[in-house]
């Protein structure tokens, strides 16, 4: 199986965040943290996406556009809720717009918790991601071969 | 005769790794200048396995057939040039190439893709001018457009074309799709246009797009070489430490620029090309 773990590239969409998240995102990329070096690179086009990072709890607005984001992407694909808001909605779960964490509309397969989520955190967050986009990988090439086996 | 072939066989094996490592290089450089550790030098081939390995999502089927022509038309392109045939041609089929990769940005109808194919287009009349204006001073200077007979001679032409080697290498900003000309799609990261005119090519396409701009690069470079390139064995170490000159050079242009609008980038295009090429245009024809 091919090594994929090497290129994981984000899209990182902004929910109904405060902003507080995306700009802990963004420091991931700075010279401090620098998330290039493990082959990140911030896309911004689902097409070409592989690690789906949601900042913010979904609300009623934005519902369509994430399930229409996370559709967009080819698979394996792999989704990260950064920050108490995407995880659960945080403390704007009672509001009456929020709906609650990213999870009420796409599956999401790491949790990053935090208010907002450190820069470690998240990177930390993208690694194990990784390994799951890995294993997605594989699984993937596997369903493509019995495809291809059935289809003969 | 025989050395033209092998020279076709070498780029066809050898441009894409060449080409794939000077990303590498650019991706290493550009994280220094900006005082990060930056990917793996093989980060480019990394991206390219993952892209291949992939779920193929496309919004037209015609896509991967356009980009599979630019590909082609490509790989042709530097076949042309490195067996030695007319310089002039290898530039028409390369713009070919690029109306291909223009299709295939239109095609997918999304607003994003289609203005960067537009860009994409006045990128080519940018730099159009300069590219038949080098062609010209090569015929001028050598008195064939005849690459294997350019190449073969005693002198480097650079010295009847110093004027073409600057326009040559301003336009080099665009073909490489360095900022501040990197208005159709950007070479890193995202900007106003999403990722302009391969928005909508996702895994393989991709990919296939990665590959044509190694082919592309490492075309470039040649041309870069011609200038220099005689027919001792000297020049081509000159030509290579040239050219990795020039390389930094744009990686340094690429870092410290901003972009561009497209207008700003036509008129200055245009006046560096008329300054540097058509100045030297008039001096060469007035000496011969």
């Amino acid at each position: 199986m091919a090594n994929i773990t090497r290129s994981p590239w984000l899209l990182h969409y902004d929910g109904s965040s405060c902003n507080g998240c995306d700009i802990e995102v963004l420091a991931c990329l700075t010279p401090v943290y620098d998330a290039e070096r493990l082959g990140v690179m911030n896309t911004g086009d689902p097409m070409q996406a592989d690690i789906f990072l949601i900042t913010g709890g979904i609300n009623e607005q934005n519902r369509p556009t994430v399930k229409q984001l996370y559709d967009q992407m080819p698979s394996p694909k792999v989704v990260v809720a950064v920050g108490v808001c995407a995880c659960t909605g945080g403390i704007f779960k009672e509001c009456y717009n929020i709906l609650g964490g990213a999870d009420t509309t796409i599956p999401v397969d790491i949790y990053v918790p935090g208010c907002a989520a450190r820069p470690e955190a998240i990177i930390d967050g993208i690694v194990k991601a990784v390994a799951l986009f890995q294993k997605r990988s594989d699984d993937y090439k596997a369903k493509v071969k019995e495809k291809k086996k059935a289809g003969k | 005769m025989n050395n033209g072939v092998i020279y076709a066989i070498l780029y066809i094996l050898l441009a894409p790794l060449i080409g794939g490592l000077l990303e590498g290089i650019d991706r290493k450089i550009s994280a220094r200048m900006q005082r990060r550790v930056g990917p793996p030098l093989l980060q480019p081939f990394y991206d390219v396995i993952k892209l291949f390995n992939k779920e193929t999502i496309s919004v037209d089927s015609a896509q991967t057939f356009l980009l599979l022509t630019y590909f082609v038309l490509m790989v042709v392109t530097g076949v042309m040039f490195f067996s030695g045939s007319d310089i002039l041609m290898c530039f028409f089929v390369l713009s070919t190439a690029a109306t291909f990769l223009y299709f295939a940005g239109v095609i997918t109808s999304s607003p994003y893709s289609s203005i960067g194919a537009q860009r994409e287009l006045i990128q080519m009349m940018a730099y159009e001018p300069a590219v038949l204006l080098t062609c010209v001073g090569f015929y001028l200077a050598a008195g064939s457009f005849n690459v294997r007979e350019i190449a073969g001679t005693d002198i480097s032409y650079i010295l009847f074309l110093p004027g073409f080697f600057i326009a040559f290498v301003f336009i080099l900003t665009i073909k490489m799709r360095k900022s501040p000309f990197d208005t159709s799609t950007p070479h890193h990261m995202h900007q106003e246009l999403v990722k302009g005119i391969t928005t909508e090519m996702g895994s393989k396409n991709l990919a296939l797009f990665q590959i044509t701009e190694w082919y592309e690069n490492v075309f470039l470079m040649g041309v870069i070489c011609l200038f220099i390139v005689n027919s001792s064995w000297i020049s081509l170490i000159v030509s290579v430490i040239v050219f990795l000159i020039v390389y930094f050079v744009e990686i340094l242009i690429d870092n410290t620029n901003a972009r561009m609008k497209w207008a700003d980038m036509l008129t200055i295009t245009w006046i560096v090309t008329f300054f540097s090429a058509g100045v030297n245009l008039v001096v060469l024809m007035v000496i011969r």
